[in-house]
């Protein structure tokens, strides 16, 4: 057994940086890499595209990320773990041998399946947040469990390059492999929450080497144009060093530590996942040197019989305009044309949103301070159940031109179709986890 | 004297569904009695009253040392259906961070 296992974790949503996994391969000396590549949505948008193309449905950037790792992955012998299958995690797993073919490269691709339970569903399970049953939202599209290390454990267990998955827990991603590595066993849930803890603390990449941080002047970052992502030295007993590699930018600081610790955390005392109900008011934070955080403690109790299951629903359509007005009384006019849209609007759409931008539209409060600026975007949004009805926003918006406020200009108008995410519990023991092996 | 949030704490927002999470972690942990005798779930309830419709529980993080708020119905339904423009709620933290008390 090494003493240390090394995961860096090179993506930390779909739509994330290339360069800084590469950067991590290259000169990370890692054992691991962890592209974790699926937000609560993007799953229902990929079931989306899949029911139109059998062959689609797995992370749009695929292709483009494995093209550039595939080589330096197999050069350093890091083994890839990524939830990048997305809807279609076998098609995902083809495409992959598919491109090291192309590559003349050899690689063994495992693919987990059986987080999609869409045919368990009746519709008639509640949503866990309005206590509703799920077929209230819409017509269902998809439904996908929140797999655990149970999954993915079998899969290293084979001699797999690359693990890649559909919807499982963000942290598990992590935590299979120090399971894996350091032989822990699966009910020891004061360690399963510690790898929890390290899970976390890696699955959003950027953001625990100061992306989303830096705030001029209060909380500086260097060179975040060239940010480095994070990995961590994990010892057997759970604790873990988290750093960058040399040369990169960004900040890893107790301060981001601690911010990331608390990301999304619904309650710090029990986090839920499918392995463990892990606790992190233990958890100790220390800076053990210039971009180097270190972490322990932390715990957990025994994991859920249920799985969160993500259910994407048709949402219908948001329709929305845009118009600005600049120079004096900008604000006035711009107000002038909601009260005209609202009119206009009011009879058609049960859900109307009106926003100033530049003065009230992102927390549509400024906390008493109203400045009076140079130039307004007028936003108008609404949702409706046909894109037809949805266009009708931007119609009246653009419509504004001419029977509207003086000076209005740079209108723009949108439809955008919706899938919606409803979250419902499922048990576990009705589902079954698969690992099905690809070679090139 | 007055004091900002902003000028003695740090914040990031996180989203689950409809619901938002904002940490509050103070710069120096000397200031972190201050935001716990202060910064309430009641007092946030209060100043983020246009934006959080649902109920916000606090939890208290000593060893951080650090706040964490769990706002319900925060996010008008949250990532895939809102019709705002900041449709996760990620510049909720700076919301917060304009609060003020008395220090």
């Amino acid at each position: 057994m090494k003493p240390t296992v090394r995961i860096g974790c090179g993506a930390g949503f779909s739509g994330d940086r290339l360069e800084p996994a590469l950067v991590l391969v290259q000169h990370g000396e890692l054992d691991y890499l962890v592209l974790e590549c699926l937000a609560e949505r993007t799953i229902a948008l990929a079931q989306k595209r899949k029911r139109q193309d059998a062959t689609l449905g797995y992370d749009p950037l695929l292709e483009r990320r494995i093209e550039s790792l595939l080589p330096h992955l197999l050069e350093k012998k890091v083994r890839l773990i990524t939830n990048m299958g997305a809807a279609n995690p076998l098609a995902a797993a083809q495409k992959i041998v598919d491109i090291a073919q192309r590559l003349s490269l050899s690689v063994t691709v495992a693919a987990v399946t059986g987080d999609d339970v869409f045919s368990l569903l009746s519709g008639r399970e509640t949503a866990l947040e309005t206590s509703q049953p799920l077929a209230d939202s819409g017509t269902l599209v998809s439904a996908n469990a929140y797999l655990g290390i149970d999954a993915i454990l079998p899969a290293l267990a084979t001699n797999a390059d690359i693990i890649i998955t559909g919807r499982v827990a963000d942290p598990s991603l992590f935590l299979a492999p120090l399971v894996h590595e350091f032989s822990w066993s699966v009910d020891d849930y004061d360690q399963l929450g510690q790898g929890t803890v390290i899970g976390h603390l890696l699955e959003c990449a950027g953001q625990l080497t100061g992306g989303y941080f830096a705030d001029p002047g209060r909380k500086d970052v260097p060179d975040m144009a060239h940010l480095g992502h994070p990995f961590a030295d994990v010892s057997s007993d759970g604790t873990a060093v988290f750093s960058k590699v040399a040369g990169t930018g960004g900040a890893l600081s107790l301060m981001t530590a601690k911010e990331q610790l608390l990301y999304e955390v619904m309650d710090p005392s029990r986090y839920m996942t499918p392995d463990v109900v892990a606790d992190f008011t233990s958890v100790r934070l220390a800076e053990t040197g210039p971009n180097q955080v270190r972490a322990s403690g932390g715990c957990g109790q025994s994991r859920p019989n249920t799985l969160k299951v993500s259910v994407g629903y048709e949402a219908g359509f948001i329709g929305e305009g845009e118009i600005s007005y600049a120079g004096s009384n900008a604000l006035g006019r711009a107000k002038l044309a909601g009260v005209i849209l609202q009119e206009r609007l009011k009879d058609r759409f049960t859900d109307l949103r009106i926003d100033y931008i530049g003065s009230t539209s992102v927390h549509r409060t400024a906390f008493g301070h109203y400045p009076d600026p140079y130039e307004i975007r007028l936003r108008v949004a609404a949702k409706a159940k046909t894109a037809q009805q949805a266009a009708l926003v931007g119609e009246e918006v653009e419509a504004l031109y001419t029977n509207g406020p003086a000076g209005g200009g740079g209108a723009r108008k949108y439809v955008h179709e919706l899938v919606g995410i409803v979250s419902t519990l499922l048990d576990r023991h009705r589902l079954t986890p698969q690992v099905t092996l690809f070679q090139s | 004297m007055t004091i900002k949030l902003y000028d003695i704490a740090h914040s990031r927002a996180g989203d689950k569904g409809n619901t938002l999470t904002l940490s509050l972690i103070p710069y120096k942990a000397d200031d972190y009695p201050l935001l716990c005798a202060q910064v309430t779930a009641e007092a946030v309830k209060q100043h983020l009253a246009d934006i959080v419709a649902g109920n916000i529980i606090r939890y208290e993080l000593p060893n951080l040392p650090a706040l964490q708020f769990v706002c319900q119905q925060a996010l008008t339904g949250g990532v895939t259906t809102s019709l705002t423009m900041d449709t996760h709620g990620k510049s909720l933290s700076y919301a917060l961070l304009e609060m003020q008390i008395s220090g």
